[in-house]
């Protein structure tokens, strides 16, 4: 490999070009931005793992013996928190996005560099706020500020932490902001819609949902701070405000924020797979609007998250059917990648392994969803594990697993380096196989009726919570892999070439990793996206050469 | 890199940022940003206007007596105070585009002018609610509202609600303003310092846009919490 290699040592790149705190603190260049929101949200990634460590531990004994009731709330409130808004929803949009967006459409920056950064600043004050609601005392009242525990007995740092939700929802509609206006005004000549690549599509869709749900949480938020500063009456129905109302107007955006997380994760997804399948993907138009469909479809069906809360049954009905109409995108995408991958040469490299643990986990996280959105069930598994490990199966199995197969496919774009190829396929194996033991029993648990939110539980569901938290340390070691030897990488990994995966996409048309305007000359595309058919391998470039 | 000339096809502007192709691109791409952020804008204000709907189908007896209680005249000239402003930063934007320097400071000063009016007026309104006790979590008292609405039934509690959610919306209103003249400041400085011609305008533009938008806000607002059933009652 080499010889192939003619990159002299001292290249000038992105990373290389300037140097000093200032230098990364104070600029507009996305890929820079995107490594600090790299950094950031990992810390929070640990920090909300951390807890879901000590609430597993918890959960291994049926007595609550390791921490009270109180901290047990606080434990899980602050882990839906801090892993929600601060590592799922500007996980792949904010690093893999943020550095890949302008690359991939042939742009030399996002539009607006300096709101990026903002963003990015933003984030950090919303970090910094939650710190320090969790260090003084925590929160206690679930991810969900459900009124009136948020507004009128949680005795907790409510206010602040809600402030800080608020201040993280404009680093999010920023970014949101920034990838539309990039898209709609920034593309290279030639980079028409119909040949922009899914993960671009994927992307538009999600900023809209950004965009447009985000405000709608903001003002939530603000409403249930001013009830509880200032005793304003808005959900409190000691004065005939109704709760019901702040569930609707949370759930507005808490629902469609679920698609935040997962539609990236599938951009990324259909980039992998085409790749390693050396194919062009099936049905284009199909994926591309299947995208935006679910971004329309997710802001029609939140109430299903309150078929028990008190509403009215016919609103009940049209919210269940709406419900089971997002899983017609979401299928359409699954078959299109399965048919992708038929009769494609498939190569098992460790982004492929994350793609395929994503088909799998998203779909039984979809197909578990279709059974929440169905009423007789709904009412059946409420409040239990159930809910619980559906929704991990779609955060954690699907966004999770999308996100990490995206940092290893892109990682030597980003850095210029390889990651050990064989440690990278292990570690999937590791979070595919933790993940499952993880979850999975939790479905069997919520069947069962054992509820979410309890410190401690009936002596029979000890073994299969054994099995939960045995699984959680598995997947603990499956995420500290690859943090481990991406650094390791970082210095010792082996060089990357400009194309290491013989990649369709304008982001491998430039060097690895690119230098601070990406590209040399503005690119003209003249072929549509994927044109895996008349692109060699990289094998057979090393045969050549 | 980007400034080799083979790229830029129209001369160099001042203003242009490395990034973009040409003054053009640059312009549409700030002219959109402002208009998703606006779109931004009407969701957060949405979820106000949404309550209030509800609640004013669920509780209007005390909406329409509360809406009573507000001062209409003062109310009503502060919607012209606002109207005037969105016509002075109007003529703002013809002025840059114009390249009229001193009218466009001029025009500035007086959306500022404008603006801090109503603002102005809008404390004396709170103050006097205040002093009426309609102000929830500050000793809220409707006993006023019964006396005057004696046929309507009131219920204090839900009189309450009609008050939280007009401050909610006004004061959010406000915040809005206050941003807006936080702008003008700015604006006004670097109009001063002649910044803004016919080549570059996009900050007043959409500085512009935003305050027309906090002033649409208004005349939502306006009939919403002023003008709930003046006639019919005594």
């Amino acid at each position: 490999m080499a010889t192939a290699i003619t990159i002299p040592a001292e290249r000038e790149h992105y990373l290389n070009k300037e140097h000093g705190i200032s230098s990364w603190l104070l600029t507009t260049d996305h890929k820079r931005i995107a490594l600090l929101y790299l950094l950031s949200i990992t810390f929070f990634f640990f920090i909300g793992g951390f807890f879901a460590l000590l609430i597993r531990l918890e959960l291994l004994t049926p007595a609550g013996d390791l921490v009270q009731a109180d901290t047990y709330n606080k434990l899980f409130s602050m882990h839906g928190q801090v892993m929600v808004f601060f590592f799922l929803i500007p996980s792949i949009p904010a690093v893999l996005g943020n550095f890949l967006v302008p690359l991939m459409i042939g742009a030399k920056d996002l539009a607006f560099p300096k709101i990026n950064l903002l963003s990015w600043y933003l984030y950090v004050i919303a970090g910094i706020m939650m710190l320090h609601a969790m260090i003084t005392g925590g929160v206690d009242t679930g991810w969900t500020f459900y009124t009136p525990l948020s507004t009128a007995f949680s005795n907790t740092h409510v206010i602040e932490a809600g402030l800080s939700i608020f201040v993280a929802g404009f680093s999010s509609i920023f970014t949101g902001l920034n990838f539309v206006v990039t898209i709609h005004r920034m593309r290279a000549p030639g980079m028409t819609w119909s040949r922009m690549p899914l993960f671009i599509w994927a992307h538009y869709a999600t900023s809209i949902i950004q965009l447009l749900g985000t405000p709608v949480l903001a003002i939530t938020l603000v409403l249930v701070v001013l009830e509880r500063a200032f005793h304003l009456c808005i959900f409190d129905s000691t004065c005939g405000g109704d709760p019901l109302l702040f569930q609707h107007l949370f759930w507005f955006y808490s629902h469609p924020a679920v698609y935040i997380m997962i539609l990236p994760s599938m951009g990324v997804v259909t980039e992998i797979i085409t790749c390693f399948s050396r194919k062009r993907v099936f049905g284009y138009h199909f994926i591309a609007l299947a995208s935006i469909s679910i971004a329309v479809f997710g802001f029609l069906v939140w109430a299903h998250h309150m078929f028990v809360a008190g509403m009215s049954v016919y609103a009940a009905l049209a919210f269940s059917l709406l419900s089971y109409s997002v899983a017609v995108p979401s299928a359409i995408k699954v078959f299109n990648w399965t048919a992708t991958m038929y009769k494609g040469s498939i190569s098992y490299s460790t982004p492929m392994l994350y793609a395929f643990g994503f088909i799998g986990l998203f779909t039984m996280g979809g197909m578990t969803g279709l059974f929440l959105a169905s009423l007789g069930i709904d009412v059946h598994v409420t409040d239990t594990y159930f809910v619980v490990a559906h929704f991990h199966y779609i955060m954690v199995g699907g966004a999770v697993m999308g996100y990490l197969g995206g940092m290893h496919f892109w990682w030597p774009k980003i850095s210029g380096r390889m990651y050990p190829e064989g440690w990278g396929r292990l570690a999937a194996l590791i979070v595919f196989i933790g993940f499952n033991l993880t979850f999975f029993p939790q479905f069997i648990l919520g069947y069962l009726g054992m509820p979410r939110r309890y410190w401690q539980y009936p002596p029979e569901f000890q073994v299969l919570n054994v099995l939960s938290t045995a699984g959680s340390t598995i997947l603990a070691v499956g995420y500290v892999l690859p943090m481990v030897y991406f650094l390791w990488s970082m210095r010792y990994g082996k060089i990357a070439s400009d194309n290491p995966w013989g990649a369709a996409g304008l982001e491998w048309k430039t060097s690895s990793p690119p230098t601070t305007f990406n590209f040399d000359e503005t690119p003209v595309v003249t072929w549509e996206a994927y044109n895996y058919d008349e692109i060699p391998t990289p094998e057979e470039v090393a045969v050549e050469r | 890199m980007s400034d080799s000339p083979a790229t830029m096809e129209h001369g160099h502007s001042p203003a242009l940022r490395h990034h973009f192709a040409d003054v053009e691109q640059q312009r549409n791409a700030a002219s959109l940003g402002m208009w998703l952020f606006l779109a931004t804008e009407i969701m957060f204000f949405g979820g106000m206007f949404c309550a209030y709907l509800i609640y004013r189908i669920s509780y209007f007896n005390e909406f329409a007596a509360g809406s009573q209680s507000l001062q209409l005249k003062v109310g009503a000239a502060n919607t012209v105070v606002l109207i005037c402003s969105s016509l002075t930063v109007a003529l703002g934007v013809r002025a840059a585009q114009m390249g009229k320097r001193r009218l466009l400071v001029v025009l500035l000063l007086l959306t500022m002018l404008f603006g801090l009016t109503f603002l102005g007026v809008k404390a004396y309104e709170w103050h006097r609610e205040y002093e009426e006790h309609h102000v929830p979590g500050f000793g809220f008292d409707a006993k006023n509202l019964i006396e005057e609405h004696p046929k309507l039934g009131i219920d204090p509690q839900h009189a309450q609600v009609f008050y939280s959610l007009y401050f909610a919306m006004t004061g959010m209103h406000a915040i809005h303003m206050i941003i807006g003249v936080g702008l003008f400041i700015w604006l006004t400085f670097m109009a001063w310092r002649g910044e803004y011609g016919p080549e570059y305008y996009t900050p007043v533009e959409n500085a512009g846009l935003y305050w027309h938008f906090v002033d649409i806000v208004w005349i939502y607002l306006f009939p919403l919490l002023y003008l709930i059933d003046r006639k019919p009652l005594g």
